[in-house]
């Protein structure tokens, strides 16, 4: 980039170098922007498109494909007289367990950091430890998960029998418990992840302020909540959207602990998208696009309040 | 420093503290712990049951050789390894530019520039899915490494911009008046000014985006199908099929998918702890 | 043996006699053959490779490529290939499985291979190739379904082979009074539920209604659907079946019936070669014909066949149908199929069927005791949203049969959506 900026420079340098200021940030946009529209911005808006068609992905969606408006969509939600998709209701009911369920990932997060934020010997090895979770793929927390549950053999298993309970099928054999077995795997990492982010806040916490705290007679509980928490507020800004984002992109796990099952209990937005489209017996392309602009707009709303949250930021430092 | 530093507490408490330390680490890592004792693990003790009790031989050369010499592991790791670099440095020259355009210069839709990066961070990976894995086709892209580098890069350049965004503009920025004062070209200013002061940055962002993309499954699994271009996450499903129920084996191979990332993060344990908070949290 | 006769064909080209219309062709065919195969498992994969090899040797100046991918994820994988880089050679499956891609125009009409001899040598296998009277593949391999079970566990109890219903449930509440389950099933991947169904189903209601129901014709909610779930809950009820069943594959469902915990498997032939290799000698596995249920009702069987297709965006469309020609042949037939190497039944009437136990009793199962008719399986039958929904309705029913009003709401649904 910076050769044909260059030597675009020699050929017209008088205009050029009056407007450099003005043209400089858009060479340097070009690449990223260019690369970004068309696979990240472009996408978007073909999978809307997709959305408004009956297609089973072959061929091509003009030739093979059939213009049906919103029909997809009256499908998804029952609308018009069409009978509503029950998967999708299973999926998108999980995917508000999901969501609610994995934000406890910052509670326990902070809990984990204040136990913790100490000063002893070997302390660094185990903050290590206790985030090593986060790096490991998810496909390989899904395995050792799943091995974890085994019915008869899984550890998990083997110590809830001594204490004298059974759940039925397995953990991930049985409707009632899988999807919460998989988000438990999922919070596992996600904890790890949130519980890094409040160390590092606790290490840029006032030591004066907590100090004066103390000369008030603050403590405990008291004191984290009124001194401690308000400072950590960028921490937990983080925390949230991370942890908003992973419950809502949750396809690794279901695709390696249960494939979706058992008969469909575990789906989730995410996951039905690619079982309706890219899976053996997928097919219908054009309704699984209805249900990404779904788990899209669903998103969008998240996205909203994060910009915006961030563009109040970006006007304060202004 | 809150909570209250155990030095200054009793001695009953201190000792509760160092002993309930090492206890808490092995629950946390309890179900890690149970695939490394499955790793080391005889296949014999699989089939006879004893699945939890004290190893009858320790066979992890064994186990971790057959990953090694009997499967196509090692091919996938090096697929892994020429999908993530190739990625990283992409990435990383790409966000160093949109960074530097959006932090350094005042313009109309700068703003809506860098929140569109953002947004399209957070999107649903599903969204774009078929139309990615359509392109991808397209150019004849599909099943190779080089498909799944070029939607790495472009989706990692708007988490990456954010971040990159954000460095530059904490920046002293009366060192990038004083070059202009002088005369120096906008692209110099780049190059000598900026980017030097930008490797803290590029090191942090480098060692996340790695493990991010060595992490990836979904778009292994989209974008690419068999032992040529499949990385480790993908490959290991199929490790996975050729030794069903082996538990050792499996077991064995998951570590291995597992480790160039966790290696990674004890290495470059400070920059990717900068770069997992964003920079935002210092 | 074989190289022989390779080594003397190639002599005859090159003296340039030309013995047959199938040699005639062998010199010109040049450039590459590239083979895409889910011929994934051991056994399978060297009779893929070793096809391509004597292919190769027949052809010196063709360049034979195979690549094998795994069962599982070639069945999404084949949707991408066959439009982005297509094979000139690609597996799949017979029937509604291969449907969308004739529709799609992704599969080449072959027709023309399909000469009165080759119709006539593979007349069982020829309609479920064809659409609207062309055709689109040609089969490798069939193989059937039936009840594998432990011989010496019946033995010892005094259990013979069950003709009928009643002795069937018999048996089965003897092996359960010894602690002993009836089958072993995996249904993680739902397939195998879809197995049980077909028989069932086949049993009480007869090859006709099956095929209408998958066909979409008959409700799901009929009188005579409810009498199958019926007859399949009464084993159910008697926990017939192992526990926990929907966490395994098929594979990991076989150490139970290996380790003696269960006795019998419904199952597909391809089930042998594990179950040899895990210990179950021929004195110890034997075969038996899913028992009559209703009685009278003429025995339809399962009998899936395996395919190959050439995509109509492969490049060298010459050396495929040659290759084509080449698997069908009688004598590649009886070598692919035998007991060593795939160990199923060849789909070549001039075939011989291995002198294997398995599918010697296969053969004459189908051949004799099928007169009902042969379905390939139930998502092979069914069209795809209706396969999903319909094992994953099988696989509910399997763990909570109480849910089964529902289910058949369900399905209803379903095909009235989806046809």
């Amino acid at each position: 980039m910076t050769i044909s900026s260059d030597s675009y420079s020699q050929t017209q340098r008088g205009w050029y170098k009056r407007n450099e200021i003005a043209i400089t940030p858009w060479l340097f946009l070009t690449p990223g922007l260019l690369f970004f529209f068309v696979y990240v911005i472009w996408p978007i808006w073909q999978s809307f498109g997709m959305s408004l068609y009956d297609w089973n992905g072959l061929g091509d969606i003009n030739v093979n494909g059939t213009y049906i408006g919103l029909e997809n969509y009256n499908k998804l939600f029952g609308l018009a007289g069409e009978r509503a998709d029950r998967n999708f209701q299973i999926s998108l009911w999980n995917n508000l367990r999901w969501l609610v369920l994995y934000l406890l990932a910052i509670p326990a997060g902070l809990m984990i950091a204040l136990f913790l934020n100490q000063n002893v010997r070997g302390i660094r090895i185990y903050k290590s430890l206790f985030f090593f979770p986060f790096v490991i793929s998810q496909v390989v927390v899904g395995l050792v998960f799943t091995w974890f549950y085994l019915p008869n053999n899984g550890l998990f298993t083997v110590i809830t029998n001594w204490f004298g309970f059974q759940i039925p099928g397995g953990v991930l054999g049985n409707p009632n418990t899988a999807t919460y077995g998989i988000i438990v795997a999922g919070l596992w990492p996600q904890t790890a992840y949130c519980m890094i982010l409040y160390l590092t806040g606790l290490n840029a916490v006032d030591p004066e302020q907590v100090e004066a705290a103390r000369l008030d007679g603050a403590k405990g509980r008291k004191m984290l909540w009124y001194v401690i928490l308000p400072q950590l507020k960028p921490a937990t800004f983080i925390a949230f959207v991370v942890t908003i984002i992973g419950a809502l992109r949750s396809f690794d796990l279901v695709s390696i602990m249960t494939n979706g099952g058992p008969f469909g209990s575990t789906r989730v937005l995410s996951f039905y998208v690619f079982e309706k489209s890219l899976s053996e017996r997928g097919l219908q392309y054009g309704y699984a696009a209805a249900v990404a602009v779904v788990l899209f707009l669903i998103m969008l709303v998240f996205i909203s309040y994060f910009l915006w949250a961030m563009y109040k930021e970006e006007k304060a430092a202004r | 420093m809150f909570p209250t530093p155990v030095q200054k507490t009793s001695a009953g408490v201190r000792v509760s503290y160092q002993a309930f330390l090492p206890l808490a680490l092995i629950l946390w890592l309890l179900p890690l712990i149970a695939v490394m004792i499955f790793s080391i693990k005889p296949s014999v003790d699989f089939t006879t049951g004893n699945y939890w009790g004290w190893p009858t031989s320790f066979e992890g050369f064994t186990n971790y050789g057959r990953v090694f010499f009997e499967s196509d592991m090692p091919r996938y790791l090096m697929n892994s390894v020429l999908i993530t670099v190739p990625t990283v440095i992409g990435t990383v020259a790409l966000a160093c530019m949109t960074g530097f355009a959006l932090g350094v210069y005042k313009f109309k839709g700068n703003l809506l520039i860098f929140f569109m990066f953002i947004a399209g961070n957070f999107v649903p990976f599903q969204i774009l899915m078929v139309p990615v894995r359509d392109l991808t086709v397209d150019m004849g892209l599909y099943n190779t490494k080089t498909g799944l580098v070029l939607f790495h890069i472009a989706f990692q350049t708007g988490f990456a911009t954010l971040f990159m965004r954000n460095f530059i503009r904490a920046l002293p920025f009366p060192l990038i008046e004083a070059a202009r004062v002088e005369g120096v070209a906008e692209w110099r200013i780049f190059w000598y000014v900026v980017l030097p002061l930008m490797k803290p940055a590029i090191a942090a962002m480098a060692v996340l985006v790695f493990t991010f993309i060595w992490n990836d499954y979904f778009w292994a699994v989209v974008l690419t199908q068999g032992v040529e271009s499949q990385p480790v996450t993908a490959g290991i499903t199929s490790f996975n099929s050729q030794f069903r129920a082996a538990y050792h084996l499996m077991s064995a191979g998951s570590i291995v998918a597992a480790l160039p990332p966790v290696l990674m993060f004890f290495l470059m344990q400070k920059h990717f702890i900068a770069g997992l908070t964003l920079g935002a949290v210092k | 043996m074989n190289s022989i006769i390779k080594t003397s064909f190639a002599a005859f080209v090159a003296a340039g006699i030309v013995a047959s219309a199938t040699t005639a062709n062998a010199q010109s065919l040049t450039g590459d053959l590239v083979i895409f195969s889910d011929m994934h498992d051991p056994a399978p994969r060297a009779v893929m490779n070793d096809m391509a090899a004597r292919f190769g040797e027949m052809h010196p100046d063709l360049n034979v490529q195979v690549t094998i991918i795994d069962r599982e994820a070639y069945k999404t994988q084949i949707r991408n290939f066959l439009t982005a880089n297509a094979p000139d050679v690609a597996n799949w499956y017979a029937a509604n499985r291969m449907l969308p891609y004739v529709e799609a125009g992704l599969f080449e009409d072959i027709s023309d291979i399909w000469d009165d001899q080759m119709s006539e040598e593979l007349a069982s296998t020829k309609g479920a190739l064809s659409v609207d009277g062309a055709q689109y593949g040609v089969p490798y391999t069939y193989y059937q379904w039936g009840i594998y079970y432990r011989k010496d566990i019946f033995d010892e109890l005094g259990l013979s082979e069950p003709e009928t219903w009643e002795e069937e449930l018999a048996n089965c509440q003897t092996l359960l009074d010894n602690g002993i389950k009836c089958y072993t099933v995996g249904t993680r991947f739902l397939w195998t539920a879809g197995g049980w169904f077909d028989y069932m189903n086949m049993r009480t209601n007869g090859y006709d209604f099956h095929a209408r129901l998958t066909n979409g014709e008959e409700s799901w909610t009929s009188d005579e659907v409810r009498e199958t779930f019926a007859n399949w809950r009464t084993l159910i009820d008697m926990g017939a079946f192992i526990d926990d069943h929907q966490n395994y594959d098929w594979q990991e469902a076989l150490p139970f019936m290996v380790n003696g915990e269960a006795a019998s498997y419904l199952m597909g032939n391809f089930a042998v070669a594990p179950m040899r290799e895990a210990g179950l000698d021929d004195d110890k596995l034997d075969f038996y014909q899913f028992v009559e249920i209703t009685p009278g009702i003429p025995r339809g069987e399962d009998a899936p066949t395996d395919t190959f297709h050439i995509p109509t965006g492969a490049n060298n469309k010459e050396a495929a149908r040659e290759f084509l020609k080449f698997v069908v042949s009688a004598e590649n037939q009886t070598l692919i199929n035998n007991g060593a190497n795939l160990g199923q039944l060849p789909v070549n009437a001039m075939s011989e069927v291995d002198d294997d136990k398995f599918l010697q009793q296969g053969f004459d199962m189908l051949s004799n005791r099928a007169p009902g008719g042969i379905a390939q399986f139930f998502d092979r039958d069914a069209p795809a949203e209706m396969a999903a929904a319909g094992m994953e309705g099988f696989q509910e029913f399997m763990v909570f049969p109480d849910n089964l009003d529902a289910i058949l709401e369900r399905l209803e649904n379903t095909r009235l959506d989806s046809y």
